[in-house]
């Protein structure tokens, strides 16, 4: 082999390699994102009463974005999940925080049982975990409701108009506290022995040791699973769309993703339904962004 | 990073690695108690979905609403139900969990060498739009996975690809978040000194990568496989959006829809329970063996963020 063709060959090596996964990726997300911005722009008018005599597109400026932000049901779901996500996401990153320490203190017994046991959750899919917790939430079915009414004689309503929230809530919490808290241990775990070995010298008590050095050293681990959490709950759909049937509480657009999904298949229109899909991947990017910025300058 | 990725490497059991726990010192046995009684009890909130649908399974729809929701009724109907939920609608239930381990196998398994292939290209080659695509794909692993499932009926719609077994599979073949896992790890771990060296024997770049490459990668490419195969059994809108025939339903959309029937029909409560008992166990099962092997993996992702 001569110098020149060894080095044609390293050349197109790496396009060989990266060329399928390329092609796969520009067809799955970046094509769809492209055609989703372009249709959020477009807007379709049909002539004639049926749309019988052609259909006519056009460059709609805003014209989509403005019905669907003037679309009060729709603003509405975004507080409904920005609420949901205030409320929620601290409340399980912090569980799997407590549960990460605790698991991996010397004090508890059989960790690995406990370890797997909270991640199991996580490969129950979305829908399963919803129809396992439905059947907890409807009354004459659960046997919570029946519990607390021979125990206490109170009969919680689980999926009321202020309570389905919550109930949607602790679904998403028992399906992602578990992997989160894999991930916090996966990092806890990488933190040499000599740091505790020095934190003891010193006279560290346990809690010492948690708020001094472990919780300092876990951090990365925090921001990204808050991140996942936070893109998470923009894209609630399952949870909801399911428990409707049982909670008149929830309506079709209860979500900004289950009115996309509305707009778009119940109403047919794909243009505005676009518009709502950007509008909630910005959402999305612009929390995520916020967040590590915040995180960013306290660590300064 | 590359330090943090290396320490995880090296400690190839950190469980049993005692010095790694915070204490270190003696056990006090009133601790001991109050830690691992808090721990059960969180593992009672854990389990009790799980342990609810072992019991609702066995029950008649009767006993279902007539007794006590976490205690076996008065009769045992386990092997009845188990018995209707596979054979309802001649062996439906089957088919859609066949549909599932298509998914999730073929679509992992793909996934996996396309992500390995993609990152070790990255990391190894210097070639021009090198930073271009990293930049991108990052910004894909962002992207919320529901936000591309609407355009992408559209356009495969278009392409009469919607409603068939390629509209739910081709976009479980890329996983942007494995490709990125990849190039961090084959940067840390696969030495340019060894290819090189292998260049010189002759060898060429693509049986580098298949027989060098792939080897040393192994451990990340266990939990791309993993978390890959975990997300698409686990996803729900994307084959919502694109399938409309039932005999290509993934086992999420096919419980979902005898769940929904349950209002009218009150057997599907039968069918319903016993369905969901019979996929949550091979899950079940997966998740407690192969949950030691997500570790390493982890780390990396979480450090480099």
């Amino acid at each position: 082999m001569t110098a020149k063709k060894a080095s044609t060959a390293v050349g197109r090596a790496p396009w060989i390699l990266v060329g399928p996964f390329l092609l796969l990726f520009l067809l799955t997300f970046v094509l769809p994102i492209i055609v989703a911005i372009g249709q959020s722009f477009t807007t379709v008018t049909r002539a004639g009463l049926f749309g019988e005599q052609g259909v006519t597109t056009g460059f709609a400026w805003f014209e989509n974005y403005r019905i669907a932000l003037e679309d009060g049901n729709f603003v509405a779901s975004i507080w409904r999940m920005l609420l949901f996500g205030v409320v929620q996401v601290p409340v399980m990153i912090v569980a799997a925080t407590v549960l990460a320490l605790l698991l991996e203190s010397a004090s508890a017994r059989w960790p690995g049982f406990f370890r797997a046991t909270y991640f199991l959750p996580y490969g129950i899919p979305g829908v399963i975990a919803t129809i396992l917790w439905s059947f907890l939430y409807v009354p004459g079915l659960s046997p919570i409701i029946d519990l607390t009414e021979t125990l206490f004689g109170f009969t919680p309503d689980f999926l009321g108009a202020g309570t389905v929230l919550w109930s949607i809530a602790n679904i998403v919490t028992w399906t992602y506290a578990g992997y989160n808290m894999l991930i916090i241990v996966a990092q806890l775990k990488a933190i040499p022995p000599e740091m505790y070995e020095a934190a003891r010298v010193d006279g560290a008590g346990p809690w010492r040791t948690a708020w001094s050095i472990q919780l300092p050293l876990i951090r990365p681990a925090l921001v990204l699973t808050t991140v996942f959490s936070i893109i998470g709950t923009l894209q609630l759909f399952a949870e909801p769309q399911l428990l409707m049937s049982v909670s008149p509480a929830i309506d079709s657009q209860y979500t900004p993703n289950l009115s996309a999904y509305t707009t778009a298949f119940a109403y047919n229109d794909y243009n505005v339904a676009a518009a709502q899909s950007v509008l909630i991947a910005l959402v999305a990017f612009a929390l995520s962004f916020l967040f590590l910025r915040l995180t960013n300058r306290s660590s300064r | 990073m590359t330090a943090a990725v290396s320490t995880a490497l090296q400690r190839t059991d950190p469980t049993d690695v005692p010095a790694a726990t915070p204490g270190g010192r003696r056990r006090r046995p009133a601790t001991t108690i109050l830690v691992t009684g808090i721990l059960a009890v969180v593992a009672i909130y854990f389990l009790v979905p799980v342990y609810w649908v072992v019991v609702a399974a066995s029950k008649t729809t009767d006993d279902l609403f007539g007794t006590n929701g976490f205690w076996f009724g008065n009769s045992f109907a386990l092997f009845d139900n188990l018995a209707a939920v596979l054979t309802y609608g001649n062996g439906v239930f089957i088919r859609w969990f066949a549909n599932s381990v298509l998914y999730a196998g073929v679509g992992g398994l793909i996934a996996t060498y396309l992500a390995a292939a993609g990152g070790y290209a990255l990391a190894k080659y210097q070639f021009r739009g090198r930073n271009l695509i990293f930049g991108l794909v990052l910004g894909g692993v962002l992207v919320p996975g529901t936000a591309t499932a609407l355009p992408l009926f559209l356009l495969f719609s278009q392409l009469g690809l919607a409603n068939t077994y390629w509209s739910v599979l081709i976009p479980s073949l890329v996983s942007p978040f494995g490709f990125f896992l990849c190039r961090i790890y084959a940067d840390a771990t696969v030495d340019t000194s060894l290819v090189e060296a292998a260049r010189i024997d002759g060898a060429g770049e693509l049986r580098i990568f298949h027989t060098l490459g792939l080897r040393i990668m192994t451990p990340a490419l266990v939990t791309v496989f993993l978390f890959q195969i975990v997300g698409i059994w686990n996803n729900y809108f994307l084959p919502l959006v694109m399938l409309s025939d039932q005999d290509l339903y993934p086992i999420t959309l096919g419980l979902n829809n005898w769940n929904s029937q349950t209002d009218r029909l009150p057997e599907f409560y039968e069918l319903t329970t016993g369905g969901v008992l019979l996929s949550v166990i091979p899950l079940a099962v997966a998740m407690i063996v192969l949950q030691r092997f997500w570790r390493g993996g982890l780390t990396e992702g979480a450090v480099k963020a």
